[in-house]
């Protein structure tokens, strides 16, 4: 009976804006398990680093999109495009913080990654 | 089986490592700690050395002793044995035996009452709580007729509950005077002890986060639209979603930000200690102020000139966007005084 209603209510238009918002939430959650995952399981900062980072950029860049389509066209959704852009801003750059910081004063960087002399 | 057995029987038992722990020698996270002096201290000399080659070590040893290390540093029975008297050497064997068991009794008793303080609380989420009275029910019905705020939370908090949100604030204060009593560095030598430590190390510049270009054009950018965007938060505080705490939270940080990029030479000129004593001087003055007024004329049921105004607009809800504004910029100058104030002692 509910069921016999939601599919009346819900168009063809839609029912592929909500498939594919799922669909880019999915990803998100995909990429947020990776990030944990990976931030507990390797030992080393520049992996960790990079686990994390994708975390923050496509975890949460693609959730963001998939509720953005979900949500339609409204103000909020202008905000929480500004907060894609932000993090987009924000997140690659304290990973390259941590990462020049990491170079700057691990002395045995040898023995742990691959240096390229530029 | 065997190896089980192999395991078990290189482990020390459950009381040893109990003592182990409780002495101190071994850390959960960092391991063994060497927190014992080794057996042969200075102090301990054998028997069967000659008695007065005995006291001439003892008497260097204890020079020594007086020279290098500031008292109460060693605080081992086993190393001063010599150096303590013996009466106060009893009560600090007594002392030290003590402690633990005290230390354990006084916190099963906290636990216990804290427990037992628990069992008495009413269940949660039950109608007839002290919490759901008639307060709350007031709130959600008259909150926007009497406040003027269409954001409930800042009508209750800064118009029903104004005077705890001031206790917050000042919360706020103290804790950076505190900091600063505990952290900043005062005195001029001190400051170029500093200054000629950091000289020292021109070497190791590159390793400050400020000479990073990519660090830098960020923040260039995102700097005013953090700034902004506090500034809206504080401003729409009575609105919607926001508010001093947050929205002060928020321009602390793009403080920080740009503190880390450019350096602190150039966030001198825009905030320094005394910007900072002005600030909240002023801002909790004028709280204290206006709220005085407010619960002076509604106490006495006078006419007070502030209005609550059409609701919805920017202008409106009487006094809490200025109370708003005030709580921000404490928040602000928290943030930053706090990391200024831990990253080099002084603004």
């Amino acid at each position: 009976m509910l069921r016999k209603e939601v599919e009346s209510m819900l168009t063809v238009s839609e029912w592929v804006r909500f498939l594919l918002g799922a669909a880019f939430l999915l990803i998100g959650l995909i990429a947020f398990v990776l990030e944990v995952f990976g931030v507990f399981k390797f030992h080393y900062v520049l992996n960790r680093m990079h686990a994390a980072a994708v975390g923050d950029t496509l975890g949460l860049g693609s959730s963001l999109v998939g509720l953005m389509i979900l949500n339609g066209f409204q103000f909020s959704t202008l905000k929480m495009g500004l907060v894609i852009l932000f993090l987009w801003c924000a997140s690659p750059v304290s990973s390259h913080l941590i990462s020049r910081m990491e170079t700057a004063t691990n002395p045995d960087l040898e023995k742990e990654c691959e240096v390229t002399e530029l | 089986m065997i190896d089980l057995d192999k395991e078990k029987a290189a482990r020390p038992s459950l009381k040893e490592r109990f003592h182990t722990w409780m002495e101190g020698e071994q850390d959960m996270y960092l391991g063994e700690l060497e927190m014992k002096p080794p057996k042969n201290a200075p102090g301990q000399t054998d028997e069967t050395v000659q008695e007065t080659a005995q006291k001439a070590a003892e008497n260097a040893s204890r020079e020594k002793l007086r020279q290098q290390i500031p008292e109460g540093i060693l605080n081992t029975v086993e190393s001063t044995d010599r150096l303590v008297p013996t009466g106060r050497r009893l009560l600090k064997v007594a002392f030290d035996k003590a402690y633990p068991v005290l230390a354990t009794v006084m916190c099963i008793a906290i636990v216990a009452l804290l427990l037992v303080t628990v069992s008495w609380m009413p269940p949660f989420g039950s109608a007839d709580n002290p919490a759901s009275n008639e307060v709350a029910q007031r709130y959600i019905e008259q909150g926007l007729e009497e406040t003027g705020a269409v954001n409930i939370v800042s009508g209750m908090i800064l118009d029903y509950r104004a005077f705890d949100t001031l206790g917050e604030s000042n919360v706020l204060f103290i804790a950076t005077i505190v900091v600063m009593i505990l952290m900043r560095i005062d005195s001029k030598e001190e400051k170029e002890k500093l200054s000629a430590e950091e000289a020292a190390y021109t070497h190791k510049k590159t390793l400050e986060p400020e000479h990073d270009t990519i660090l830098r054009t960020v923040a260039f950018l995102l700097v005013p639209m953090l700034l902004i965007f506090g500034i809206y938060i504080i401003l729409c505080g009575h609105l919607g979603p926001g508010g001093g705490f947050s929205g002060g939270a928020v321009i602390g940080a793009s403080l920080i930000l740009y503190a880390n990029a450019y350096g602190f030479q150039r966030m001198e000129k825009l905030f320094t200690a005394k910007t900072y004593k002005v600030v909240s001087f002023c801002a909790l003055g004028f709280y204290a102020l206006a709220k005085s007024y407010s619960f002076f004329t509604g106490a006495n049921e006078l006419e007070s000139i502030i209005s609550t105004g059409t609701p919805g607009r920017i202008l409106s809800a009487g006094l809490i966007l200025p109370l708003n504004i005030c709580v921000g910029l404490v928040v602000a100058c928290t943030m930053y005084s706090f990391y200024v104030l831990f990253r080099k002692g002084g603004y």
